[in-house]
């Protein structure tokens, strides 16, 4: 019996211990489960400060799921302000959300952006079998009948994936935006095979979601939304090529709390800044689909205020704001 | 052969005795994770990542161990639903149902060793049948849209009628309320979030996990107060532990359909382990009729559902390689571990890296024998766990629970949430309401309401698109079938005994 208590015991030391650990040790909050692109951003960038020797021990991940990544922010806010040793895993739904008050009254100016070092592309992605051949092709088709075509993607309604291609629409002179369907299914893989399976039309996500799905041809890229063409998928047409000028890049990143000093801040740059430089995380942007895309320290912040500002325009037309 | 040349490159990656030692260490671990409620597979997994990368194992042997924890917590589930009544996680609650009243028959080793064998045969099948069909097997889940997967939880919900509880109506009460707990949260078609009175920890829902442990673990102990540990269910009577040979042979059909049905709930990204094993009980339940003792200590009972849900487990590796989609919480963990050590699991994984796929089953295999000899001879080992008086054994239990459930979103308002559910889980034992519906309602609601407005968006709001292909059509049949047949049939058969407590 003592055997079984002393387990017990054991295991819930094991774990408590893991959990205060973080008191010692550089901690990345990823707000949301395992699994998810926080939980790749922190993970990836807490290996690479600690192999390149930026920080002196592994850095401690923390999964904080919650409100989309609202329980993070708030936490970060409200108790951890000052705390020098801690960075969050960000990304365009962080700012699409701050944009929507989905975190309730929080504001970007609450938490100081230290940069992207890294963008995965937006994409709008058909079945090989599908009719469009290219962009204006769907496009097209949306301004004769907007059912005709329906999208899946990887977020809810309003969120990141909803806005693509209503964004590309928009630039193409199609205002009935509320008219397009959109269903919000549990990622960008699922998304495909809703795709592949013929139950909506298209799929709109990011790159690195259907790179496997490309190479095995199962799918077509009808274009990518980025300034050019992307290196390693050069037979991908850009939708600014395509004569729709829209930009639209899911930036990985990190933001700060927001009551550090300008020093903290500057070395939390500094080193946000080698790891954008060295090759494990060339390796890494390779091999998972993301494309370079280096903002880091003050530029940044400008940059953000700007997406913020369009994001709600958007999100008020479409209706998830009032 | 191919499969046999493919095999054996697996087995050269995995039989190193390196990897071999993880494999025990895994399913060790793996099974104490997944007999402590609320850790279970997806938070074992996830404690553990940290530490593959800080000691630096390469992608096979963090993938080695990894999955060893994995089946290991899948094996380990069964056993606090035998022996204390709390499902270890959420795949292990269907064993409650008729494993803890053989642990009150004073057949506690039998349920365990049954229960582990099955397991075994489930996990083997499913891992054989990912070697062997995983490629061609990937195309099911593009047969699923939203109109099919409404009608195969419409199907789950359906054969509920009558289970754990001899009064339907409660069952449904209890299944509705868990349906309204799952509207919680984001409404994921209009971007607004409902019920949550403006509170961010509600904005992503209720977690199951906590009302499992909750329901379960928490009530238990206020039972316990209340009775002065008289009537708490923990602290069965032991028999003596043998290899019940004959109940084995009895459930081998048991076993072999319970395992080709969870394998499938597996493959179907929306479904996994829990409706796995929920389904296999349920068709074993209509298969043994009202004489096969369903619900007070049956076999089969036991066999079915951890068969199910092992070869779900097996099953849900299947979409996870070969679409990168996870077909639940714990390969959502895998799949995050892959990308983390550059590999993008996806339509060509098994043909670029076969190293990494066939060391994967490879090390499955020897998880699965690891884990069969872990538990059948072991298992006096963990019937022993029913020797400490329940004044220890409690307290220990509801730290642990308190433990896990922390570390799930390290928030204190889940923890408050979990003694609210406990409060429910005890005025719900006391008017004889049964508590697993309500869990399947939590787990299942959402994915079920969202693929209702998902088919309503796609098609314009016409309803018949529900029926409109052939495999929502057969679902829906399943579906009014298992609703109505026992309404009609009733009449011809015995009522139903009720369980004496």
């Amino acid at each position: 019996m003592k055997l079984t208590f002393l387990k017990a015991l054991g295991t819930s030391a094991a774990i408590s211990l893991m959990a205060a650990s973080s008191v010692w040790a550089t901690e990345c909050i990823a707000p949301a489960n395992p699994g998810g692109g926080w939980d790749f951003t922190c993970r990836q960038i807490g290996k690479i400060l600690f192999d390149i020797g930026q920080v002196d021990a592994p850095v401690q991940v923390t999964n904080m799921a919650g409100a989309g990544g609202g329980l993070a922010f708030s936490t970060v806010v409200a108790e951890r302000n000052e705390d020098a040793d801690l960075i969050v895993a960000a990304s365009s739904a962080t700012t699409t959300r701050l944009a929507q008050k989905a975190f309730g009254d929080a504001t970007a100016d609450q938490v100081r952006f230290v940069g992207a070092i890294g963008g995965d592309p937006g994409v709008i992605v058909v079945a090989k079998d599908s009719p469009f051949q290219s962009l204006t092709d769907m496009v097209e088709a949306i301004k004769a009948d907007p059912a005709s075509v329906a999208f899946a993607g990887g977020s809810a309604a309003g969120g990141f994936d909803h806005m693509k291609p209503l964004q590309v629409l928009k630039a193409a002179g199609f205002n009935d935006i509320t008219a397009v369907k959109y269903i919000g299914v549990d990622g960008g893989a699922d998304a495909i095979t809703q795709t592949v399976g013929g139950f909506t039309q298209a799929m709109t996500g990011d790159m690195s979601e259907i790179v496997g799905f490309i190479k095995s041809g199962e799918v077509r890229a009808l274009a990518v939304l980025t300034e050019e063409r992307v290196p390693g998928f050069e037979d991908i047409p850009t939708a600014k090529e395509q004569g729709y000028d829209v930009v639209a890049v899911n930036w990985r990143g990190l933001y700060v709390p927001g009551g550090i000093s300008d020093a903290d801040f500057q070395k939390w740059a500094d080193r946000l800044q080698a790891v954008a430089d060295s090759d494990e995380w060339k390796e890494a942007m390779a091999a998972n689909g993301l494309a370079p895309f280096t903002k880091v320290g003050g530029d940044f912040q400008t940059w953000i205020d700007g997406v913020i500002a369009e994001t709600a325009d958007l999100s008020r037309e479409i209706g998830v704001i009032q | 052969m191919e499969l046999f040349s493919n095999l054996a490159l697996g087995f050269g990656v995995a039989l190193s005795p390196l990897t071999l030692f993880l494999a025990v260490v895994g399913c060790f671990l793996g099974t104490i994770i997944g007999a402590l409620p609320g850790l279970g597979p997806s938070n074992g997994v996830a404690i553990l990542i940290p530490i593959t990368f800080s000691l630096g194992l390469d992608a096979t042997a963090a993938l080695v161990l990894l999955t060893s924890v994995y089946y290991g917590a899948m094996y380990g589930g069964r056993i606090s639903s035998i022996l204390l009544n709390i499902p270890g996680d959420e795949p292990a609650m269907m064993t409650t149902l008729d494993g803890y009243p053989m642990a009150k028959n004073g057949r506690a080793g039998d349920a365990l060793v049954i229960s582990g064998v099955a397991s075994f045969v489930g996990a083997l099948l499913a891992t054989l049948a990912l070697a062997l069909v995983a490629p061609y097997l990937a195309r099911i889940a593009y047969k699923f849209g939203p109109a099919e997967y409404f009608a195969l939880y419409a199907l789950a919900f359906a054969t509920l009628g009558g289970m754990a509880s001899n009064n339907q109506a409660k069952a449904a009460l209890a299944s509705f309320i868990g349906l309204g707990i799952a509207l919680i949260g984001l409404d994921n078609n209009s971007g607004f979030t409902r019920f949550t009175g403006g509170n961010l920890h509600l904005s992503d829902g209720v977690d199951f996990l906590v009302a499992i442990v909750g329901l379960f673990a928490v009530s238990e102990v206020f039972v316990f107060i209340e009775t002065h540990g008289k009537s708490s269910a923990v602290g069965v009577k032991l028999g003596k532990v043998t290899v019940p040979w004959k109940d084995l042979w009895e459930t081998r059909w048991t076993m072999l359909r319970s395992s080709a049905v969870g394998f499938i709930a597996g493959v179907l990204p929306g479904a996994g382990a829990s409706l796995g094993s929920f389904m296999t009980y349920m068709m074993e339940k209509g298969i043994a009729g009202e004489n096969g003792g369903f619900g007070s200590g049956a076999i089969k009972g036991v066999a079915a559902p951890e068969a199910g849900n092992n070869a779900a487990a097996g099953g849900a590796l299947v979409p996870m390689l070969t679409l990168g989609v996870p077909g639940s919480g714990t390969t959502a963990v895998l799949l995050a571990v892959l990308m983390t050590l550059n590999i993008t699991p996806g339509p060509t994984l098994f043909s670029d890296r076969p190293d990494v796929v066939w060391g994967l089953i490879a090390s499955l295999l020897i998880a699965n024998f690891v884990l069969l000899a872990m538990n059948v001879p072991m298992v006096k080992v963990f019937v022993k766990i029913l020797m400490v008086p329940p004044a220890v054994l409690l307290p220990a239990v509801t730290m642990i629970s308190f433990v896990g459930i922390y570390s799930l979103s390290g928030s204190y308002f889940d923890l408050v949430l979990m003694i609210a559910f406990g409060v429910m889980g005890y005025a719900f034992r006391k008017m004889d309401i049964p508590t697993v519906p309500v869990i399947l309602g939590i787990l299942l609601g959402y994915q079920m309401e969202n693929n209702l407005r998902h088919a309503m968006t796609l098609s314009g709001g016409e309803w018949t698109y529900l029926f409109s292909s052939p495999i929502a059509a057969v679902l829906w049949i399943a579906a009014f079938l298992g609703f109505f047949a026992p309404v009609f049939l009733r009449r011809y058969l015995k009522k139903p005994q009720l369980i004496e407590d």
